[in-house]
C-alpha cells in the first residue's frame, strides 16, 4: 500500500524533542456503566493525518466528539497546541469537524454554507468573499456556488462539507468517516484528494474511518480502536508488518496466525512448534516471552510461497491440498488445507495472462522466509 | 400486472362503468366530493344570495333574492344596503377590527409558548416524547366548553386564583380578571395551544439536530444556531400552527361570550347576536361574507404550507 | 439529548403543562366540594358526591347527553367513511380532475370559523326545505350533517398521513398477485390504515359531542345538545353539576385515550413488524 503523505514526511513523533499539537491525556468517557472511550492516552502531530481506525461501536465517533466538543469526557483531558480543552465549548474550540452525514444547513446556498462559520467570527465581508471563493476553488466547487444542498450529488456535497470545515483555518479538522457515503471509485479518487488538499493547508487532520484500505491510504499514522482502547498506535507500515496483537494482525489485512509453543528463544532467533501448521516456525529476530510460552506466529498471505516441489529447509514449511481458489484479477487467493486440516490462506500476482499451473485438489508445498512471520505474545 | 383472463368476471361491472364514464378510482372520490359540495360549498352561495336580500318579517325573515316577475322575466334583485350597513355603523367594523387583533396577539402567545413546548417534547427520548405528545392531546379531546368553564371558576371575583392570592396576602382585594380581555386571551391561549403545538412539534420532530452541532462548531453559541438554524427550517411549522389558530381565532364565539364580558367585541359575537337575537339573517350573512373574503387568503396560505411541507417529507 | 434541553425550555415546558392542566385539576377538585358557591372549599362537608347524585337526577341533562350521543355515534361512522374514501383517494390516487378542490374543500373546514359553517348549514338547510321539503324541520338529522361535514375533514387528515406513510408497495404486490383492486383495499390497505381509522372515529365523536356553535345553529327546538344545556346553564353563572359533568368526561376521554394509544401502538408494531426505537 502506497502512502504519499507519510513517506515523505518526517515522523516527528520519533522525536521526543518535537511538542505534540494534540495530546490526549487518559480520556475516559462512560454511558451509564458503558465506557465507550476506556483510559485512551494519544499525541498528534503538526500537519499529520492521524487516522482512527476500528470496528462498528468501538468508540471512535465518541473519542472525536470530545475532541471536537460536543461531548464532555467522564475523566482524562485533552490539550490542543498546549492549551487544555475541558470545559471550552464547541464554538470557541479552534477545531472544526466535518459531520459523518455532513450536516449542511439545507435552507442556505453552498456560498453561504462556507460563509457560515466566517461570518460567525465577523470576518469583513471582502474577506469572506474572498476566501470562499479561493476554497469553493480549491475542491472545484466554483459553479455550484448558488445551488442548494438538496441540488448536489453525493460528493459534491461531502466537498461543501470539507470546505465548509476548512474555510475557518482550524488547528485541528476532524473528520467523521468523510467517505463513508461515496461510492467505491469516488472513494478512491477523494481520498487522494484530501491527502493534496491536506498538504497544501498544512491543517492537522485526525479521521476517523472503519475502512482500513481508506486509512492505509489517508494516514501518516493510524491509530487502531477496540472496545474503547487505542490497541496499537503508529504508520501504516508497521501497523501491518509489525502489529504487536493478534487483533490488529487480524484487523488490519488478512492473515494466517499459527498457534505453537515456544522452543527455542535465542537473541538472534527463536523457533515454534506449530501442531497446527504440521512443524516448526524459524523467525529470524529474538523476542522477550517465557520459554514454553503459548504464542502465535502471524503470517501474510502474500509472503507464502506455493509450489509444487518441497522447499529445501524443514522449517516455516507445510504441506496440503489446495481447496479453492479465487480469482480476482490482479491477483488471486488460494485456500489450501493443511495435511494438519488447519486452511491457510495464501496470495498470488498474476503475473501471466496464461491460466494458473495450481489449480483444484493439487497438493501443494508451502513455505516462507525467516523475516516473514510476526511472533505475537497476546 | 393482472392476467388478463382473470378480467372478464372480477371487473366486469367496472368496465360497464368505464363505458359510461365512471371509474373506480371517480366512484371512490365521488361521494365525499358530493357531499363536500353540497354541504360546504352550496351553503355559501346560499349565505352570499341572503347577504343580498331584505329583512323580511317572515319565516324565514329574508325576502327571495329571484322572483318570477308577472310579464315572466326574472326579476333579480340585488341590494348591497346590508353590506353598506355593515361600513355605516361602527359596530361591525370595530368588531372585525379587534378581533383581527385578538386573534394576532392570542397567535402570538400560543406561538411564544407553544415553541419551547413543541421543541422540548420534540428533543425528548423517545418515549417521553409520546407521554408529552398524550398530555398535548388530553386536553384537546375533552370538552372546550367544560375546559373554558374551568377558567370560569379561576378567575371569578371569589375564585381559586384571586382566593389562593388573598389568603397569602398577595392582595387584598379582589382582582377584576373575569370578564376582561385578559380573560378572553387566557381562553383563547389555553383553547388553541394544541393546534400550536401539534404542527410544531412535526416539524420539529423531522429535524435534523447535528445541523445544530454543525453550528456551533463553526462558532455560533446555542442561541445563535436556534436562530439561524432551527427557527428557518421550521417556518412552515410556525407559518401551519400559526394559521391554525389565528384563522379560527378571528370567528371566535364561545370564549369570549364566556370570558369577555358584555364589552367583548368579536365579530363571531356580532354574527351571532344578529342571527339570533336580532333575526336579522341577511345582515348576520353578510357579516359571514365579509369574515369569509378576509380569511380566505389565510385559508389558501395554509393549504399552501400544507403542501409544501408534506411535500418536503422523505 | 436530555442534556441539551435548556432550562428555559424546561421551564416552558413545565408552565405549559400546568396552564393545560391546573384548570382541569381544579374542576376535578371541586366536583367533590359540598358548597354550592363552587370555587369556596366547604371543608366540613367535603369531599361529597352530592353534586355527582345531583347530576345524575337531573333530567334535562340526561336528555341531552342522550341525544348527543345518538347525534355523535351517528356522525362519527358517517365522517369515518367519508374522511377515509377522501383521504384515500387524496393519499393514493395522485392525480385526478377536482384533486386540488377536494384537497381544499376537505382543509378549509379545519380552519374555517364555526359561526360560517354553522350560519351557512342552516341556510341551506332553510333553503332546501323551501325548495324540495326535505329536511322537515330542524333536529338530529339536519345537526348530524353539520357534524358530519366538518369531522369528516379531520378523518381526512388522519387516514391521509396514515396512508402516505406506508409503502405502496404493499398494495402493488398484492395486485401483481391477482387481487382485484376492491380485494386489496379490504384485504390490505384497510387493515394497515385502521388505527388511524379508528382515532378519526374517536376524533369525529369528540368534536360531535364538543360542538357548541354549529349544533346551535342546525339543531331544532326539541333537540338541544349537551354542550348547549351546559352553555345555557354556565352562561347564568358556575354550576357545580358541570364541575362533575367535566370530571365525568376527564375520565372517561382519558380512560379512552390512554387505552387507544396503547392499543394503537401494539397494532402498530405488530403492523409494521419492527420493534419501536
Ligand atoms: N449518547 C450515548 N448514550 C449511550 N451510549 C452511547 C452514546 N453514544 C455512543 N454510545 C455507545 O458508545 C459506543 C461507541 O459509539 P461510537 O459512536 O463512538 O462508535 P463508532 O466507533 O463511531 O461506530 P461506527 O463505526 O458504527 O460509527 C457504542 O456502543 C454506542 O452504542
Ligand atoms: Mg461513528
Amino acid at each position: 500500500m502506497g502512502n504519499p503523505a507519510g513517506l515523505v514526511k518526517a515522523a516527528p513523533w520519533k522525536d521526543p524533542g518535537v511538542r505534540p499539537y494534540v495530546e490526549i491525556e487518559h480520556l475516559t468517557k462512560s454511558f451509564g456503566d458503558f465506557k465507550a472511550v476506556d483510559d485512551v492516552s494519544l499525541r498528534i502531530y503538526k500537519g499529520e493525518i492521524f487516522c482512527l481506525l476500528g470496528p462498528s461501536g468501538c468508540g471512535k465517533t465518541t473519542l472525536l466528539r470530545m475532541l471536537g466538543g460536543f461531548e464532555t469526557p467522564t475523566s482524562g483531558r485533552i490539550l490542543i497546541d498546549g492549551e487544555d480543552m475541558t470545559g471550552v465549548p464547541p464554538y470557541e474550540r479552534p477545531v472544526n469537524m466535518m459531520f459523518q452525514s455532513y450536516a449542511l444547513f439545507p435552507h442556505m446556498t453552498v456560498e453561504q454554507n462556507v460563509a457560515f462559520g466566517l461570518k460567525q467570527d465577523r470576518v469583513p465581508k471582502v474577506e469572506i468573499a474572498e476566501r470562499v471563493a479561493a476554497m469553493l476553488a480549491l475542491v472545484k466547487l466554483d459553479g455550484l456556488a448558488r445551488r442548494k444542498p438538496h441540488q448536489l450529488s453525493g460528493g459534491q456535497r461531502q466537498r461543501v462539507a470539507l470546505a465548509r470545515a476548512l474555510v475557518k483555518r482550524p488547528k485541528l479538522l476532524l473528520l467523521d468517516e468523510p467517505l463513508g457515503a461515496l461510492d467505491k471509485k469516488l472513494r478512491e479518487h477523494t481520498q487522494f484528494e484530501l491527502i493534496s488538499l491536506q498538504d497544501q493547508l498544512g491543517v492537522t487532520f485526525v479521521v476517523v474511518t472503519h475502512d482500513q484500505e481508506e486509512a492505509m491510504t489517508l494516514a501518516g499514522r493510524i491509530g487502531v480502536m477496540n472496545h474503547g482502547e487505542i490497541v496499537q498506535a503508529g504508520t501504516p507500515t508497521e501497523i501491518y508488518e509489525f502489529p504487536t496483537s493478534r487483533y490488529v494482525a487480524d484487523f488490519i489485512g488478512s492473515v494466517n496466525i499459527f498457534e505453537g509453543k515456544l522452543v527455542e528463544d535465542e537473541p538472534e532467533y527463536v523457533r515454534i512448534r506449530s501442531d497446527e501448521l504440521g512443524g516448526t516456525i524459524y523467525v529470524s529476530h529474538g523476542i522477550s516471552a517465557a520459554p514454553e510460552a503459548t504464542v502465535w506466529a502471524a503470517v501474510r498471505p502474500e509472503k507464502i510461497f506455493m509450489s509444487t516441489s518441497a522447499p529445501a529447509s524443514a522449517d516455516n514449511a507445510a504441506h496440503g491440498v489446495v481447496q479453492d481458489i479465487a480469482y480476482l484479477g490482479d491477483l488471486s487467493i488460494y485456500r489450501v488445507k493443511l495435511d494438519s486440516g488447519k486452511v491457510v490462506r495464501v496470495t498470488r500476482p498474476n503475473t501471466t495472462r496464461h491460466a494458473e499451473s495450481i489449480t483444484w485438489d493439487q497438493p501443494v508445498f508451502l513455505s516462507w522466509d525467516a523475516t516473514s512471520p510476526v511472533v505475537l505474545t497476546t | 400486472m393482472r392476467a388478463p383472463a382473470r378480467e372478464g368476471s372480477a371487473t366486469g361491472l367496472g368496465k360497464r362503468l368505464a363505458r359510461v364514464g365512471v371509474s373506480g378510482r371517480g366512484l371512490v372520490v365521488a361521494l365525499p366530493y358530493l357531499w363536500l359540495v353540497l354541504f360546504f360549498v352550496a351553503p355559501f352561495v346560499i349565505v352570499l344570495k341572503i347577504s343580498f336580500s331584505d329583512v323580511d318579517l317572515a319565516i324565514p325573515p329574508y325576502k327571495p333574492l329571484l322572483q318570477w316577475a308577472a310579464n315572466h322575466t326574472l326579476d333579480v334583485r340585488l341590494n348591497f344596503n346590508n353590506y353598506a350597513f355593515l361600513f355605516t355603523d361602527a359596530l361591525y367594523v370595530d368588531a372585525l377590527l379587534n378581533s383581527l387583533k385578538v386573534a394576532l396577539v392570542s397567535t402570538g402567545l400560543c406561538l411564544l409558548l407553544g415553541y419551547p413546548m413543541a421543541y422540548g417534547i420534540a428533543r425528548s427520548a423517545p418515549r417521553t416524547r409520546n407521554l408529552l405528545l398524550l398530555l398535548v392531546m388530553l386536553p384537546f379531546w375533552t370538552s372546550l366548553l367544560l375546559r373554558v368553564y374551568a377558567w370560569i371558576g379561576l378567575l371569578k371575583a371569589n375564585g381559586v386564583i384571586n382566593n389562593v392570592l388573598m389568603s397569602l396576602g398577595v392582595i387584598h382585594e379582589p382582582l377584576a380578571m373575569l370578564y376582561t380581555p385578559f380573560a378572553m386571551y387566557v381562553g383563547i391561549v389555553y383553547s388553541y395551544l394544541p393546534f400550536m403545538i401539534l404542527p410544531l412539534y412535526a416539524n420539529l420532530e423531522k429535524m435534523d439536530w447535528q445541523l445544530l452541532e454543525a453550528a456551533e462548531d463553526l462558532g455560533c453559541r446555542p442561541w445563535q444556531a436556534f436562530y439561524k438554524i432551527t427557527l428557518p427550517l421550521s417556518r412552515n411549522g410556525i407559518l401551519a400552527g400559526s394559521m391554525l389558530v389565528f384563522i379560527p381565532a378571528v370567528g371566535e364565539y364561545v370564549i369570549p361570550a364566556l370570558l369577555g364580558g358584555p364589552n367583548a367585541l368579536m365579530i363571531g359575537r356580532v354574527l351571532w347576536d344578529e342571527f339570533f337575537a336580532n333575526r336579522a339573517w341577511p345582515t348576520a350573512s353578510a357579516v359571514a361574507i365579509l369574515l369569509l373574503v378576509l380569511l380566505v387568503p389565510f385559508m389558501m396560505w395554509y393549504q399552501n404550507v400544507q403542501a409544501r411541507e408534506s411535500a418536503s417529507e422523505p | 439529548m436530555n442534556a441539551r434541553r435548556s432550562f428555559f425550555v424546561l421551564t416552558a415546558l413545565a408552565f405549559g403543562f400546568a396552564f393545560l392542566y391546573l384548570p382541569i385539576l381544579s374542576m376535578v377538585v371541586f366536583s367533590f366540594n359540598a358548597s354550592k358557591l363552587v370555587t369556596v372549599w366547604d371543608a366540613a362537608n367535603s369531599p361529597t358526591l352530592k353534586w355527582y347524585r345531583a347530576l345524575l337526577d337531573n333530567e334535562e341533562i340526561l336528555g341531552a347527553a342522550w341525544i348527543s350521543l345518538k347525534v355523535g355515534v351517528i356522525n362519527a361512522c358517517g365522517a369515518v367513511i367519508l374522511g377515509t374514501l377522501a383521504g384515500f383517494g387524496l393519499a393514493r390516487f395522485r392525480r385526478f380532475r377536482g384533486r386540488f378542490t377536494l384537497s381544499a374543500m376537505t382543509t378549509a373546514p379545519l380552519v374555517m370559523p364555526e359561526v360560517i359553517t354553522g350560519l351557512s348549514l342552516l341556510l341551506l338547510f332553510v333553503a332546501l326545505e323551501q325548495a324540495i321539503g326535505w329536511p322537515a324541520g330542524r333536529g338530529v338529522t339536519t345537526m348530524t350533517i353539520a357534524h358530519m361535514t366538518f369531522s369528516m375533514a379531520y378523518v381526512t387528515v388522519v387516514v391521509q398521513s396514515r396512508l402516505s406513510s406506508f409503502d405502496i408497495s404493499l398494495e402493488e404486490a398484492a395486485m401483481d398477485l391477482g387481487a382485484p383492486p376492491v380485494k386489496v383495499f379490504f384485504v390490505i390497505t384497510l387493515p394497515i390504515i385502521f388505527p388511524a381509522i379508528l382515532a378519526g372515529w374517536l376524533l369525529a365523536f369528540t368534536l360531535s359531542w364538543d360542538d357548541l356553535v354549529i349544533s346551535s345553529f342546525t339543531s331544532g327546538p326539541a333537540s338541544s345538545t349537551l354542550p348547549m344545556v351546559v352553555f345555557s346553564k354556565v352562561r347564568l353563572g358556575v354550576s357545580p353539576e358541570i364541575n362533575v359533568l367535566a370530571t365525568l368526561t376527564i375520565t372517561v376521554v382519558t380512560t379512552m385515550i390512554v387505552g387507544a394509544s396503547l392499543w394503537m401502538a401494539r397494532l402498530e408494531k405488530a403492523a409494521s413488524g419492527a420493534p419501536e426505537t
